[in-house]
């Protein structure tokens, strides 16, 4: 494995093994090893060319506490806005030695680009392309359903998401979440639910490994978890549903929602909230909601994709 | 014409790994003159059950059980780059951590002391014990660093062009050592 770019890329196994080691490295974080030599004198470039918080901070954290030298390095006030291209960026990179490139683009396919043109030599992350992936994203949140909802089976190491329901709620059209996450539980043996309005389902989900519902209610007591989409306005230019307010009443996770999912189920979003619109904060904030372990969970599972990427002798 | 030695060549079955096992364990004892404040760490994967062994040889002969930990040392190496990247074992540190304590770090094989070199970068993180040592199964040679083991089971002269296999009953179904000019199956 020597780029991720797509949950495609992946195999069942390959993608357990993500998992277990993410696992292992929150063990030796949770024994008191904070900061790993194990990149030291890599270098891991965040090449940002759309605005992140979490996903940026998460990255820069994770390359951080693995010892690497980390740039990050946004769209915005660099060449980039003086019209300098994708490949002279890329080439710029591979001048400097970067090892790892971990980026983030409007554009759908701009990671496969890097990764497959020859521009550069380094290991290349998609942290989100356009409408197309988000693939550790998806990890983090396949981590987070593992770690919350199968310990009880025993050590989660080695398993799957084996006869799991997963709903996922809202914009599956412009999400990059969503696709990933589809192809990632389904791998992974859960039954993924997509539910939202039909404006905001993609042509051709028919055909996704999911099963497709255009009313939330209907689902929620057969869920073990439920992920809130954000409803991504700057991605939108034209009418998808009449008004936010009739949105957030037809699928917005409110409190008596909530109460009719069973009772170990949980609550993910992948951030950032709208809240009051997709997810009321009450149940953002309660007991249900997993969101503030997910954000923990991103820096474990980066840490462990960027160790099988870059950490070893990538020539297989 | 028959050869000297067959390939590949046992060298200890069973009863001499046992036997070795609980000569390391006396000598421990004797080293250190009893077991107080003792904590075993095995090396994944095969110094883990070597550690339990040796805690179950210690308990046996001073009535008392020595905590035993787990830590992997894969994220600690200094060779990471020189092969695809390995997965993660475990890492479980008895619950009385290993401050103030004395460490004798355990592992099957000794050969360049990179292992070791990393178990003790590894350690730096968790704590800081008052005394680390290193016991081992199988002293082979060749150090390419200025570390050496307190406890050798079995010095085992070997050329660097043979593989030395430790096989151990928890893991491989049972216990002998083997030297192989040719990769072997199993570890």
């Amino acid at each position: 494995m020597k780029h991720l770019v797509s949950i495609a890329d992946l195999s069942r196994d390959d993608a357990i093994k993500i998992l277990d080691t993410a696992e292992r490295l929150d063990a030796l974080t949770e024994q008191g090893a904070k900061k790993l030599p194990t990149l030291r004198g890599r270098t891991v470039v965040n090449l940002f060319y759309e605005d992140s918080t979490r996903t940026r901070l998460s990255f820069e954290l994770a390359a951080k506490r693995l010892s690497a030298d980390v740039i990050t390095f946004s769209a915005k006030g660099s060449s980039v806005s003086k019209g300098e291209s994708l490949k002279d960026t890329a080439l710029t990179l591979q001048a400097m030695g970067a090892d790892a490139v971990v980026v983030r683009h409007n554009a759908s396919g701009a990671a496969h680009q890097l990764a497959h043109t020859g521009w550069i030599d380094a290991g290349i992350i998609n942290a989100g392309d356009g409408t197309h992936e988000h693939p550790t994203q998806a990890l983090l949140d396949a981590y987070t359903l593992r770690d919350a909802l199968t310990k009880d089976r025993g050590e989660a190491l080695g398993a799957g998401l084996d006869g799991i329901t997963v709903g996922i709620v809202g914009d599956v059209l412009h999400s990059r979440v969503a696709r990933s996450n589809i192809r990632l539980l389904h791998k992974l043996g859960a039954h993924v639910v997509v539910i939202g309005p039909p404006t905001l389902m993609p042509v051709g989900i028919d055909k996704w490994p999911c099963e497709v519902r255009y009313d939330i209610d209907g689902a929620l007591p057969s869920l073990d978890a439920i992920m809130m989409l954000r409803v991504q306005q700057e991605r939108m230019n034209g009418s998808f549903f009449p008004s936010s307010e009739e949105y957030s009443r037809m699928f917005g996770l409110n409190r008596s929602r909530a109460a009719r999912l069973p009772q170990h189920a949980i609550v993910l979003h992948p951030g950032p909230m709208n809240r009051g619109m997709e997810i009321t904060a009450e149940v953002a904030d309660s007991h249900r909601s997993v969101i503030t372990q997910q954000v923990a969970n991103g820096v474990t599972v980066r840490m462990a994709v960027l160790y099988l990427l870059v950490g070893g002798d990538s020539v297989d | 014409m028959k050869e000297l030695h067959s390939d590949p060549r046992v060298v200890a079955d069973a009863d001499d790994i046992s036997r070795a096992i609980r000569r390391l364990s006396h000598q421990i004892l004797e080293n250190l003159k009893g077991a107080e404040n003792l904590v075993l760490l095995g090396i994944p994967s095969r110094g883990v059950p070597l550690a339990h062994r040796i805690s179950r040889n210690i308990a046996d002969i001073e009535g008392t059980a020595i905590p035993v930990g787990s830590l992997d040392v894969t994220l600690f190496r200094d060779d990471l780059k020189l092969r695809p990247a390995k997965t993660l074992e475990r890492t479980e540190l008895p619950p009385e951590g290993i401050d103030g304590r004395v460490v004798v770090l355990v592992d099957d094989v000794l050969y360049s002391g990179r292992t070791i070199r990393a178990a003790l970068d590894a350690l730096n993180e968790f704590g800081r014990p008052t005394i680390v040592q290193l016991a081992v199964l199988v002293d082979r040679g060749h150090r390419e660093l200025p570390i050496r083991a307190d406890y050798v089971g079995k010095n085992l002269p070997t050329s660097q062009a043979e593989k030395v296999y430790v096989e151990i009953s928890e893991l491989d179904g049972q216990d002998q050592i083997v030297i192989s000019h040719s990769e072997l199956k199993n570890p």
